[in-house]
């Protein structure tokens, strides 16, 4: 029977606190055996380069602090099964040749970083090759200037089947930032105002964010050459600048986006070199431009999305390469339904020529809001010359898309 | 050259136009800021005004202004006043009125908004400046072609064809241009051929403003950069300056010469 419970059930218990036996964390570490408790107690703990070569759950009572007093890194696991809970850790150093983290962990599994408070990090929490592990409601908060002398708030390195839940980062340089990362789930997190992006994605397959929250970072959030993910109810709002985006997709294939939620951005979606991503239900409302979709893009569909008030819905260059755009819900669509089918009769060109033309001269831009574009503009819609013709809705809905 | 342009400013309070150009933005700016509850975009619209109405009234209330008098102005030139006073004193009676109206008719609803508390005071402050340039340059041009058009439906019809250049035609001529040279670097010329129409500028001075900006991309940022500068602004104002002082030049000009 005892050889069935699970070990960490019968861990001794440590205590650490100013006046114990044992004022270090170090300390405590060093004494503790496989599978310990340790607690700590309130109180600021002045230590760096703390290493967990054990599987061991340390976990702090009452907030206390770790002060890294700017040295270097401040807690790296290098085992399975370790877990820290409840810690405000402060003050990590700062480097140009090495990437100090609050918490490293390097090559484990079964990791969980709960309940923790960054703030004057370099690095917040940086996974480097661990796999199967949380990170859970930590607080992360920066106060990046520069984007040179600042780290990432969550880093994933060659890192499998991470959660990441219910975080908040803010201030740093890229608010999660994933390379190499495949099986991993994002939710619930709230990533703003960011220097970069709140969520940076490279060369990672397979992963899933959903219920995010993005708002006011530099440029938005970024996937990049990656494959097979999926985007649902995550909100991109406020992204606003002239390089700015809520979403960057490049070089992306086979994923899925649906209700999610694009507001007040430059660019709702930025789309380069895409192929067989789905655009579901999707919310975008009050952008400068809702999607914007560049070359190289395949077979992607837009369907029952709501298109809400953005200057322009859709711009839009190179060929039409089986993108399709129906049954979506244009708030400029001025057509009729005369069979009460839910459907206009008229087909909805998203493409204004005016964006059309700004496609093809970045700088005819100047001519914004001119009343010579105004009437372009109308007078292409009444009898469409110079727009793609393919480009069309032909099945605009009348009524806003409901999920 | 006072009396002349309180004696035009007069005349047309007494002649109720005035109190319509006023009454008609005092009802747009207070529809547009009790209704819609927002300011940005309030602004907006009003620059769309700004860009094509307040040029078109200018041109018509100048011109007709101008055939409207045309008998009073012969009795004053047969007193012992120069010809560059009368003409200039009425012109800028008109001009003057015009501009009153607007900034009044604008002003009161945007005050009565709130306007002083919120931080966009400096947008609506640039509205307000370049539709006043607006008016005073459209109403001189009207002047002038009216001067040099003893008839009426010639001198209306040039009056219409100009403001429809500058408004309107100015901007197809550049999209052309810009379409046609796609190659080379542009940012230059879109500069330049901005800043020298006056309804141009007015629109990308309120526009940089405005967070709408953002959309320009790079071409807004070297727009941005341009008109962020000292040397910019007083270059834009410089142009503007320009608008009204050689044709300002050349009314004085041809009335001395004209027969009447």
């Amino acid at each position: 029977m005892i050889l069935l419970i699970p070990p960490a059930v019968y861990g001794q218990k440590t205590e650490v606190c100013n006046t114990c036996q044992t004022r270090t964390i170090t300390g405590a570490i060093k004494k503790a055996a496989p599978f310990d408790t340790i607690v700590v107690k309130p109180g600021t703990y002045r230590e760096f380069n703390i290493g967990i070569t054990k599987p061991l759950t340390i976990i702090g009572e009452g907030n206390p602090v770790i002060d890294g007093e700017n040295k270097g890194e401040i807690i790296t696991v290098q085992s399975d099964h370790v877990t820290i809970d409840g810690f405000t850790i402060v003050n990590v150093g700062t480097s140009y040749t090495t990437d100090y983290a609050a918490v490293r962990v390097v090559k484990s599994r079964h990791f969980n970083i709960r309940n923790n408070t960054l703030r004057k990090l370099f690095f917040g929490i940086y996974l480097e090759k661990s796999a199967e592990g949380k990170v859970v409601n930590n607080t992360i908060a920066g106060d990046a200037v520069n984007e040179y002398n600042s780290g990432n708030g969550i880093q994933l390195w060659y890192s499998r089947k991470v959660e990441v839940t219910g975080n908040t980062v803010q201030n740093v340089r890229d608010g999660i930032y994933l390379e190499f990362s495949d099986d991993i789930a994002i939710s619930h997190n709230k990533s703003t105002g960011n220097l970069r992006y709140g969520l940076h994605f490279m060369f990672s397959n397979n992963d899933i964010y959903t219920d995010n929250l993005f708002e006011n970072n530099g440029s938005g959030v970024a996937v990049m050459f990656s494959k097979f993910i999926k985007m649902h109810r995550n909100t991109f709002r406020k992204n606003w600048g002239p390089s700015s985006y809520g979403l960057l997709l490049k070089e992306i294939t086979d994923s899925e986006l649906s209700h999610n939620t694009f507001e007040n951005n430059t660019s709702g979606i930025h789309a380069e070199g895409i192929s067989r991503v789905t655009f579901t239900e999707n919310d975008f409302a009050d952008n400068g431009y809702a999607v914007k979709v560049r070359g190289a893009c395949y077979h992607n569909t837009f369907s029952h999305n709501n298109f809400l008030y953005n200057t322009f819905d859709l711009s839009y260059s190179g060929h039409i390469n089986e993108n399709s755009f129906n049954s979506n819900y244009w708030s400029d669509y001025r057509g009729y339904d005369l069979d009460r089918d839910g459907t206009g009769d008229v087909p909805y060109r998203p493409v204004k020529l005016f964006s059309y033309m700004t496609g093809q001269v970045p700088e005819a831009i100047v001519l914004l809001r001119s009343t010579f574009v105004g009437l372009l503009d109308f007078s292409e819609k009444v009898s469409p010359v110079f727009t793609p013709a393919g480009l069309l809705d032909h099945t605009p809905e009348m009524k806003k898309n409901t999920w | 050259m006072l009396k002349i342009i309180k004696y035009s400013f007069f005349d047309l309070l007494r002649s109720k136009w005035s109190y319509v150009y006023f009454l008609f933005y005092l009802l747009l700016g207070s529809v547009l800021l009790f209704l819609n509850n927002d300011l940005s975009g309030a602004v907006i619209t009003l620059m769309n005004v700004n860009i094509i109405l307040v040029p078109l009234i200018a041109t018509v209330f100048g011109v007709m202004y101008y055939y409207n008098s045309g008998e009073f102005t012969i009795l004053l030139l047969a007193q012992p006043v120069r010809r560059r006073t009368v003409f200039t004193g009425q012109y800028l009676g008109i001009a003057g009125s015009l501009a009153l109206s607007l900034v009044l008719g604008l002003g009161i609803p945007f005050a009565a908004y709130g306007l002083f508390r919120s931080a966009a005071i400096w947008d609506f402050a640039v509205l307000l400046l370049t539709g006043v340039a607006l008016t005073f340059i459209f109403t001189l041009l009207a002047f002038n072609i009216a001067l040099s058009n003893e008839n009426r439906i010639k001198g209306f019809g040039y009056a219409i064809l100009l403001w429809l250049l500058l408004a309107i035609a100015y901007d197809g001529i550049f999209l052309l241009l810009l379409a046609h040279f796609q190659e080379y670097p542009l940012e230059r010329f879109a500069l330049t051929a901005t800043v020298l129409n006056p309804v141009d500028l007015a629109r990308i001075l309120i526009l940089l403003k405005l967070d709408i900006s953002a959309l320009m991309g790079y071409t807004g940022a070297v727009f941005k950069q341009f008109f962020g500068t000292g040397a910019g602004s007083l270059l834009s104002g410089l142009v503007l300056l320009l608008w009204i002082f050689v044709p300002l030049w050349w009314l004085q000009k041809s009335a001395r010469k004209k027969d009447f």
